[in-house]
């Protein structure tokens, strides 16, 4: 009982704290638009903002942008992970493989998803599979990088002990290995989920009829200045939510992780 | 001892198979590592017996090559010479007849402390289930770990972590258990108690054991028989009998036999940190100040 009680303070007190920056940054900007600082001239204040999105979120096709971004994200995020994590094992297990293929990913790595997109064009047969393309490689290279380095932190003596036990080599690699890198590919997942978002804008700027990304780019083609910051904002929550999914998750598939 | 009420009401074991009796020779092993361009001789002709059933300690100067020695007998390393067998069989690679207990915890951290117990005999597949929970069941009593089966390592103290990981090794029933320096780090009150858990499941199970530790006392106190390495390149000095009464307890500690044993074997080990001291090792430097002020005390 009292443990619930200490969680829900804790849990309001960081609730608090978390509004309290949003807030901040919300007061500057009115601020800002008042006090007439430059640059905010062109900023719609955030009442008007308010104002268009109460009437945004009336309508459905505001939600069809978030289904959509969701539906692309989910799509290439879930293919990075179902590559990536596979990928990242064999490359941590296999030295000779390691060998081979670590250049070819340390040189892919680095090219922005922005400079694939017209690459992703041309060698896509339809927008939507070009589109979740260049969201996958956002994740996928974060999702291998993390994998190796956690595979590669398993402290010997697991390994060993799982020997001395009896193991197989299957139950060394499902029973020590699996769960060793676990929690390690789960901070992949989320620092990936949060690159997918970054990349949706990018990616939908390929042509798309919609997706939060389309919204804030064809705001700003039609002079629409309020809708900019409300496709901003919901990028930001988008992404928010599915990190902090991502986290729950975890805690919930490595229960060890959590301090007692 | 509360500790020890414990044991004598808990319930008799089932009998450990008689399939086993794991008497190991260590034949003129040698070993050595290329460090660099040098070779560094860790073991030079180790010979030793361990008498199956029977629970030596090796004691010895820290970087005496105690852990090399573990590792060849586990099989996770192997001798460049010489000749390893239990009952008469070469040692190749790790098995689960040959279990070690390591100086820290290797539980495995996403296993509760019943997964990690039950976690051998259930890859091994031998033993049905029913028998697997019971012996665990079993062993959970006696290392005083029931409430804590379902707690992750992480929720342990050290002193639970090593008592869980000594029931880990124990329901394998290995033909050779190799405990290297399982309780260090442990504080002393600890320590103590460990030992006697240990004592107690040992002259319950009766498998052969190799226990590595740098502490006399604790050394004497478990020992079948001490047997005293040498300074690098290691090789075996001395191997004393200690014929003091099983089943053991702490009063022992102060017999006559009990400090005669002590004295003869600080005598050589003294001798040894010296030479280490001329070589340059810490630990003996600190054994020796330890040693000499002893002395003066007398």
């Amino acid at each position: 009982m009292n443990v619930t009680k200490l969680q829900k303070a804790l849990f309001s007190k960081t609730l608090l704290r978390g509004c309290l920056s949003v807030g901040a940054l919300i007061l500057a900007w009115e601020l800002g638009r008042r006090l007439k600082v430059p640059g905010f001239a062109a900023v719609p204040a955030p009442t008007e903002v308010w104002n268009v999105l109460a009437a945004s979120i009336a309508e459905p096709k505001f939600w069809e942008h978030w289904r959509a971004s969701f539906t692309r994200v989910l799509s290439g995020f879930v293919a990075a992970q179902l590559i990536g994590v596979p990928l990242g094992l064999i490359m941590a297990m296999g030295r000779a493989f390691y060998l081979t293929t670590f250049p070819l990913l340390e040189i892919m790595r680095p090219i922005p998803p922005l400079a694939w997109v017209p690459a992703s064009i041309i060698f896509w047969p339809t927008t939507e599979s070009s589109i979740a393309f260049v969201i996958f490689l956002g994740a996928f290279f974060t999702v291998v990088i993390n994998v190796i380095g956690s595979a590669r932190n398993i402290d010997v003596r697991y390994v060993r002990a799982a020997q001395s036990l009896g193991s197989r080599p299957s139950d060394i690699f499902f029973r020590i290995i699996l769960p060793a890198v676990l929690p390690g590919v789960f901070i992949g997942m989320a620092v990936g989920m949060g690159i997918t978002w970054e990349v949706v804008v990018a990616a939908e700027m390929i042509a798309g009829k919609s997706g939060l990304g389309y919204l804030t780019w064809s705001s700003y083609v039609g002079g629409n200045y309020p809708q900019i910051i409300i496709g901003m904002i919901s990028i930001g929550v988008a992404g928010y939510v599915s990190s902090s999914l991502i986290r729950l998750l975890g805690r919930y598939v490595t229960p060890w992780q959590r301090t007692s | 001892m509360a500790a020890t009420d414990n044991f004598a009401h808990a319930a008799p074991s089932p009998q450990p198979t008689g399939r086993a009796t794991g008497e190991v020779i260590i034949d003129v092993v040698c070993k050595s590592y290329l460090i660099g361009p040098v070779h560094d001789q860790v073991l030079e002709d180790c010979t030793l017996t361990l008498p199956a059933g029977k629970l030596t300690v090796l004691i010895g100067p820290s970087g005496c090559g105690k852990s090399t020695l573990i590792n060849i007998l586990a099989g996770y390393d192997t001798a460049d010479s010489g000749r390893v067998t239990i009952d008469g069989e070469s040692i190749r690679g790790p098995s689960s007849d040959r279990l070690v207990v390591f100086q820290e915890t290797a539980l495995f951290p996403w296993m509760t402390t019943w997964q990690n117990i039950v976690y051998g005999p259930r890859v091994q597949r031998r033993r049905t289930s029913a028998d697997i929970d019971a012996e665990a069941n079993h062993l959970l009593d006696r290392v005083g770990l029931r409430e804590f089966r379902n707690k992750y390592p992480s929720q342990l103290s050290g002193g639970m972590q090593r008592r869980a990981e000594l029931a880990r090794a124990m329901i394998n029933e290995p033909r050779l258990m190799l405990l290297d320096e399982p309780f260090r780090g442990l504080d002393a009150m600890t320590r103590e108690l460990m030992q006697e858990y240990f004592l107690r499941l040992y002259e319950e199970k009766r498998q052969t054991v190799l226990f590595v530790t740098s502490e006399i006392d604790e050394a004497i106190f478990l020992a079948d028989t001490l047997v005293l390495m040498s300074n690098k390149p290691g090789h075996i000095i001395e191997a004393i009998d200690i014929e003091l009464p099983r089943p053991r307890d702490p009063h022992v500690l102060t017999s006559t036999a009990y400090l005669r044993y002590k004295e003869h074997a600080l005598d050589i080990l003294h001798e040894e940190a010296l030479k280490a001291f001329a070589g340059g090792s810490r630990a003996a430097a600190d054994f020796v100040e330890a040693y000499d002020k002893r002395e003066q005390e007398k």
